[in-house]
């Protein structure tokens, strides 16, 4: 069985950071009818795309008075359209009261870099604006660059690519560690630990020629040297968490 | 410019000073002016093993600490004439050996000298990493035993972290393996890596493969560098392997166990 990696105790739950696009309703003025209409309107352009989505009302532009905000009114509208209203950005100190009795979550105010969204019919919607949270935006231009090494990773070293993939074209040895955010691939022997999804991503994979690893995990959740031998053990493998279990699986037949 | 070697393996009593003695020895014996450096100060051993203990006046840290001149710290060996040695200091502390007094030393050797062999103490503390340092070529003695391979590894990567050249980003220190120890019965019987397994494991080219020998042990009590036992399957494997580091082309010997004959099997000689 895998544990969690920091107590090596079965813990109800774990906090990770997480990174989620989400779409922002920037509000100018509230009137109740014509906030509907506005909403129905902008639905009927992509159905699919609103659907079940989590919206944050951004007060940063509202010009109206605040007295005129009814957070269970806009609530109780986007529900009926199948969205989720979960937090208010920006605002005064009274719309944030406001926004408060109505158990919305209160988020900081935002930046100047949201973009409009293009609801047009032909493109599927994907884009979101940005969350203006701590936690990052995942955006759909560049991906990170793996980081890639060529020489054998030896004893007592560490590789670390805190961002994406890591790469190596060399073993890794007994006693080395390589670390990633994303997937950690090893074309040679995996002698050493090997951590991918360090930052909580559970989708991340490990993948070496030869799995001889000292330890596997992914998104904190670990196997052993010992408990590796069973399967897969000195042959071309990957590993992958399902249900939060590590899976092995020998890569010929993946 | 001189030639930089450091013999080193992170882990201890695997054949460090035997083979520095022996290989700078070689190395003297094709005419190379050669100084072979003891850096593990404190457990000074090198001069045992060369045969100059009696004759140690001042040390490679008087020099360092400007308490005497090069000239009167190296020894010159007896029975080769192009070889220096520059003792360690058996009273100090390793951490006498500072970087910038180091190179003083070692640029000044350079321009005397052809090669530069420095004896790396065990582990992986100031006093290892002051040995390899400055080095250009590292030969890794290694015996086949997975701690030892491990040790080894682990002296690879610092090599590849913290020497000079890879600080200045030049090209990377060059790595010979030397399997020292081997016993080629005991590989056949599952009690000892074979050279195959280390050379996978660590990935460095072989230098060369030394024969467990009781004349090893034998040339080391009397003071003489094994690669002076020149009839014996460890000074001809020593030899072969300074053959190999000036670049030339030789087979590897002594890695398959011979057959007996019938006279050392009567004789339990052998």
């Amino acid at each position: 069985m895998s544990e969690t990696a920091v107590s090596g105790v079965k813990q109800c739950f774990q906090l990770k950071s997480a990174s989620v696009s989400m779409t922002a309703l920037e509000l100018y003025f509230f009137d109740d009818e014509e906030f509907e209409s506005t909403l129905r309107d902008k639905i009927s352009q992509a159905p699919g795309f609103f659907k079940d989505i989590p919206l944050i009302i951004s007060l940063e532009k509202y010009e109206g008075l605040s007295s005129e905000l009814d957070f269970f009114k806009i609530i109780g509208t986007c529900r009926r359209h199948n969205i989720h209203v979960i937090g208010v950005r920006g605002g005064n100190d009274d719309q944030r009261r406001l926004a408060r009795g109505a158990s919305l979550a209160l988020l900081p105010g935002g930046n100047q870099r949201d973009r409009e969204i293009d609801t047009g019919p032909d493109t599927e919607a994907t884009e979101a604006t940005e969350n203006p949270t701590p936690a990052k935006v995942e955006n759909h231009s560049d991906p990170v660059p793996a980081k890639i090494i060529n020489q054998p990773v030896r004893s007592g070293q560490q590789v670390y690519a805190p961002d994406g993939d890591l790469i190596i074209l060399a073993p890794v040895q007994a006693g080395a560690e390589v670390l990633a955010a994303g997937n950690v691939h090893v074309y040679g022997p995996l002698r050493g630990r090997a951590l991918a999804g360090i930052h909580g991503a559970e989708h991340a994979r490990v993948f070496c020629q030869s799995l001889e690893a000292e330890l596997v995990s992914i998104a904190g959740h670990y196997k052993i040297s010992e408990d590796l031998q069973d399967n897969g053990w000195k042959t071309a493998v990957q590993i992958q968490l399902r249900d939060d279990l590590l899976v092995v699986t020998p890569l010929e037949k993946a | 410019m001189a030639r930089i070697i450091v013999v080193t393996s992170g882990k201890g009593g695997v054949g460090k000073t035997t083979t520095s003695a022996s290989i700078s020895t070689g190395l003297a014996k094709r005419g190379h002016k050669t100084v072979v450096i003891d850096f593990d100060v404190g457990l000074r051993n090198l001069d045992l093993i060369m045969n100059c203990e009696r004759r140690v006046v001042y040390d490679f840290v008087n020099v360092i600490q400007g308490e005497a001149s090069l000239n009167q710290a190296l020894i010159r060996d007896k029975r080769v004439d192009t070889l220096y040695i520059l003792p360690a200091s058996q009273t100090r502390e390793k951490e006498a050996l500072t970087k910038e007094g180091v190179e003083k030393v070692i640029n000044e050797l350079s321009e005397r000298f052809d090669y530069i062999v420095c004896d790396s103490p065990a582990g992986i503390e100031h006093g290892a990493l002051m040995a390899l340092y400055y080095a250009d070529e590292a030969v890794v003695v290694t015996n086949p035993e997975v701690s030892s391979v491990r040790d080894s590894d682990r002296i690879l990567g610092i090599l590849q972290s913290k020497s000079r050249r890879a600080e200045m980003g030049q090209d990377p220190v060059k790595e010979h393996l030397l399997l020292t120890r081997y016993n080629p019965d005991r590989v056949q019987k599952g009690e000892m890596l074979s050279v195959a397994d280390v050379e996978e494991i660590l990935a460095i080219p072989l230098l060369g493969v030394i024969p467990e020998s009781q004349i090893v042990l034998n040339a080391s009590n009397q003071g003489l560098p094994v690669i002076l036992e020149e009839e014996s399957d460890a000074g001809q494997a020593y030899e072969d392997a300074v053959a190999r580091l000036l670049g030339e082309e030789r087979e590897h010997r002594f890695m398959s166990s011979q057959k007996k004959g019938f006279f050392s099997r009567m004789f339990k000689g052998g």
